[in-house]
């Protein structure tokens, strides 16, 4: 499959990451090489062969309704790199 | 004509409802889950998202989930898989939503509506499937930054989504309306769209009448209450159909509905439309629905509002519309069959229920469960006029209200209290039928010459002299006796 720069736009738009020049051209043969790669799947016939999601043989895993409150309020804030004493604070992405 | 312009043209709609669950903690962790807490304090590392941190699905929003899908007339599905709905967005910490995509839980299935005219329509439900909801973010507090309270991050959601089967803005409100009521009952969400925990999303396009093909469609969100879903469908019409009969074409955009003016505005902006690239959620097994789960749910499902308005009808014979208004809430539903344990007269339960009980709530601004007399209370007051002890007016105005205020008391006390019993022995009120006809010999001439309707006279006049208290029936039995004779 050919990797377009529109193709490497598109993606980079989406993963909120910028690709100029030359660091362009790397991201292009690296997705190139890793499309070939996976390409290689085709070759082989799937008919009727069941999709694998879980490495796992697992299922219902789940819990019970009851409430753990695991940090508190400082320490949710603790990591951010722009708070207040109340929110998390983020640039500004919708003016309204 | 210029009305018939919109005749020519068919609305179709279909209708997301995304429904928050009422569970004790969030979907895929621990943390607690309350409305209106301080911000960033019901927060935890799966629901804020930190690496290397791995999501439990809590049971509780399965069971509610298969609840509204049992209620709905849909198929559980018996293996479920979890999906990741890739997209950035600052209140969603993970970078992905996790839902399900290929594999909702329930399917297939419909719910009747009936519009205001009475016209029931059915209306098919595509699918049910479970997620979570995002944080919330505020762009108005701060010149430079948006601020984000991740609390609602993680709560537990369903997403009802519809066929395009509706044609009309009240078509949609009334489906929103069942919905809502439907949640109430099953105490599946509180249902408040002002809150935010239930909200809706219309798919609307237009098409020339016969024509197969659908037209362009708009998604129109922010329609947070069920009026303003109604309101917002009618514009979208409308604004398609004018700009078709322009001669220019519906672009396929998301809109959001201004309440204030009235009108969509598109939400669109430069950027590419959204690419969610969902793929299977690793950190969660699939999840098994077996057929001893759903009859464990169907075991635990209450009545819903159509059934036990039916079962009023038939089983206390109460009218349609009275059955309709009572089923409207849970708690007056239920509260009607409180009264009726406590008494046989249905239809007086019913009038106290819609009258007076729903009076005093809206003078005080209360809801039932703050309403101060039991059950039981307002059957007493129901027992003591059908025994002839209490009249309706002495009852509705005076008993009712002084009970309210009063209602570590009981109705037999209290309006022996308030001096309202009903002379209802024959001998005390006969005495006072016989000085009143006494005191009107010419007027039983009259009445015995046929005119009959003296007999209003006379109990008037019987009243007058017991100071109200006399029982009205028994006064006309008196009467007629003695006069007729």
């Amino acid at each position: 499959m050919e990797i377009t720069n529109d193709a490497i736009d598109k993606l980079a738009h989406l993963a909120r990451l910028e690709f100029n020049g030359a660091d362009k051209e790397s991201i292009k043969q690296d997705l190139t090489q890793i499309t070939a790669f996976c390409e290689k799947l085709n070759e082989i016939d799937t008919t009727g062969v069941e999709p694998l999601i879980y490495m796992s043989t697992e299922t219902n895993i789940l819990r019970d309704d009851i409430i753990v409150e695991e940090i508190t309020h400082a320490e949710a804030l603790k990591n951010a790199p722009k708070k207040d004493s109340d929110y998390f604070r983020v640039p500004k992405f919708l003016d309204k | 004509m210029e009305e018939s312009i919109y005749d020519k043209y068919e609305p179709v709609i279909g209708l997301e409802v995304h429904s928050q669950l009422l569970t004790n903690s969030k979907a895929f962790c621990s943390d607690p889950i309350e409305y209106g807490a301080l911000p960033n304090t019901q927060v935890g590392v799966i629901s804020l998202g930190h690496p290397g941190t791995l999501p439990f699905h809590n049971k509780a929003a399965v069971d509610l989930s298969i609840k509204m899908g049992l209620a709905c007339n849909c198929h559980i599905r018996e293996v479920n898989h979890y999906a990741r709905k890739n997209y950035f967005y600052a209140d969603l910490p993970k970078g992905y939503q996790i839902t399900q995509d290929k594999t909702p839980i329930c399917f297939d299935g419909f719910i009747d509506i009936t519009t205001k005219d009475g016209v029931t329509k059915r209306i098919g439900i595509e699918r049910i499937h479970m997620e979570e909801d995002s944080g919330k973010s505020m762009h108005d507090q701060d010149v430079f930054d948006s601020l984000i309270d991740y609390n609602r991050a993680g709560t537990p959601l369903m997403e009802i989504v519809t066929h395009p089967d509706f044609r009309t803005g009240e078509e949609a409100y009334a489906y929103i309306s069942l919905i809502r009521q439907m949640v109430r009952y099953l105490d599946i969400s509180d249902g408040n769209m002002e809150e935010g925990s239930l909200r809706c999303d219309a798919n609307i396009s237009v098409r020339i009448k016969g024509v197969e093909k659908f037209g362009t469609k708009v998604e129109v969100k922010n329609m947070n209450s069920m009026r303003n879903v109604q309101r917002a469908i009618d514009f979208e019409i409308k604004r398609q159909i004018d700009l078709i009969e322009a001669g220019e074409t519906i672009i396929s955009d998301t809109r959001t509905f201004d309440a204030q003016k009235n009108l969509t505005i598109s939400m669109r902006s430069k950027e590419a439309a959204n690419d969610y690239r969902y793929f299977p959620e690793p950190d969660l097994p699939p999840l098994m629905v077996g057929r001893d789960w759903v009859a464990r749910i169907k075991e635990q499902m209450p009545e819903l509002p159509a059934q036990l308005a039916a079962r009023l009808i038939e089983e206390y014979n109460i009218t349609a519309y009275d059955a309709q208004v009572i089923t409207e809430l849970k708690e007056t539903a239920y509260y009607f069959l409180e009264i009726c344990k406590h008494t046989n007269n249905y239809k007086s339960a019913a009038n106290w229920l819609m009258g007076a009980v729903k009076n005093y709530m809206n003078q005080q601004a209360v809801e039932l469960k703050d309403f101060p007399l039991k059950a039981a209370q307002l059957a007493e007051i129901i027992k003591l006029i059908d025994d002839g002890k209490l009249s309706n007016s002495a009852a509705s105005q005076v008993l009712f209200p002084a009970f309210c205020n009063k209602p570590e008391s009981n109705a037999a006390a209290l309006a022996q209290e308030l001096n309202l019993i009903q002379e209802s022995d024959e001998g005390s009120i006969k005495p006072m039928v016989e000085a009143v006809l006494a005191a009107w010999p010419d007027k039983i001439m009259e009445y015995k010459a046929g005119k009959k309707n003296l007999m209003g006279l006379f109990v008037g006049e019987v009243m007058k002299r017991s100071q109200g208290k006399a029982d009205p029936k028994l006064t006309n039995k008196l009467l007629m006796e003695l006069l007729d004779n």
